[in-house]
């Protein structure tokens, strides 16, 4: 006798999640984010979203090295439609690894594209 | 096992062979991405990963490696016997390095480089090196300090201890 078997649709479950996209306030403007803040939709970020989410991050003041690097990072994603990795900053981006840990301390390829309102980074590299 | 968010890691790496290498570098830069601290102990056939003249000539094994496939990852089973034929590892390396290329992931040089700049540590094993008669100029520039085993879990102290 065969047991009837309870199959969860994990697409299913996954759209339904999507649907319900939450939001966030920032800078006099609604974005949509997902759960761990990333912006969903990169046009909506605004430079002055940028300041927020810099405090917010622990990063402080942006300095031209930080807008360098998020200048590069939504430019790169622009172009290629996914996230560049460490090694694209640096060899693309002209922007050395060393300097790239200075600027965004702990988790600085995280904290920049939540910064420059782009998506996580999915690279192991 | 400690609890929370991990700190800090230590990685053993002793395997010599391009797939025995870089798991220890991917899991350092990884860590190093999180905001982990991470070091790297190269001891035995990994120190091969940190020695200028040969870091950029590590091989893929082709022989005594059961889970190699031809010519994609989901091809034959490759016989030792044709594994062993001259040329055979350094064009698996080639292959393998293409791939890896292609999805932006460094040779070990420049790895261990990036790695170093992201403030993570590298070590050699002074078993190893005297074992290798080996000197501190053999050693690419980001090699730290030549550690005993015991000055390793000192170091270690507070770290998850991962082996590679």
């Amino acid at each position: 006798m065969k047991h009837p078997v309870h199959f969860v649709d994990p697409v299913k479950k996954i759209t339904e999640q999507e649907d319900k996209m939450p939001t966030r306030e920032i800078a006099g403007a609604t974005v949509d984010v997902n759960e761990e803040g990333y912006f969903t939709n990169p046009d909506q970020w605004t430079e002055a979203m940028a300041a927020v989410l810099a405090q917010e991050e622990e990063i402080g003041e942006l300095t031209d090295g930080h807008r360098k690097v998020i200048n590069f990072l939504r430019q790169d994603y622009k172009e290629k439609g996914v996230m560049p990795s460490i090694r694209r900053v640096k060899n693309a981006g002209g922007i050395p690894t060393k300097e790239l840990y200075d600027l965004f301390p702990g988790g600085p390829l995280k904290k920049s594209s939540k910064i420059a309102g782009l998506p996580k980074p999915a690279s192991c590299v | 096992m400690s609890e929370g968010k991990i700190k800090k890691v230590s990685i053993v790496c002793s395997k010599g062979s391009l797939e025995g290498v870089y798991p220890a570098l991917i899991m350092a830069n990884g860590a190093r991405m999180e905001g982990i601290e991470a070091s790297i102990f190269f001891t035995f056939f990994g120190l091969y990963a940190i020695l200028k003249e040969y870091q950029d000539k590590i091989k893929i094994a082709t022989v005594g490696n059961p889970a190699m496939r031809v010519p994609d990852a989901k091809g034959m089973a490759l016989p030792t016997w044709m594994g062993g034929i001259p040329g055979m590892s350094a064009f698996a390396t080639k292959m393998m390095m293409k791939e890896m290329e292609a999805l932006d992931i460094p040779p070990i040089g420049e790895f261990i480089e990036m790695i170093h700049d992201a403030g993570g540590k590298i070590y050699a094993c002074k078993a190893t090196v005297d074992m290798f008669h080996l000197s501190l100029d053999d050693f690419c520039p980001q090699m730290e300090k030549v550690l005993t085993v015991g000055e390793f879990y000192e170091l270690s102290a507070g770290a998850e201890i991962i082996f590679t």
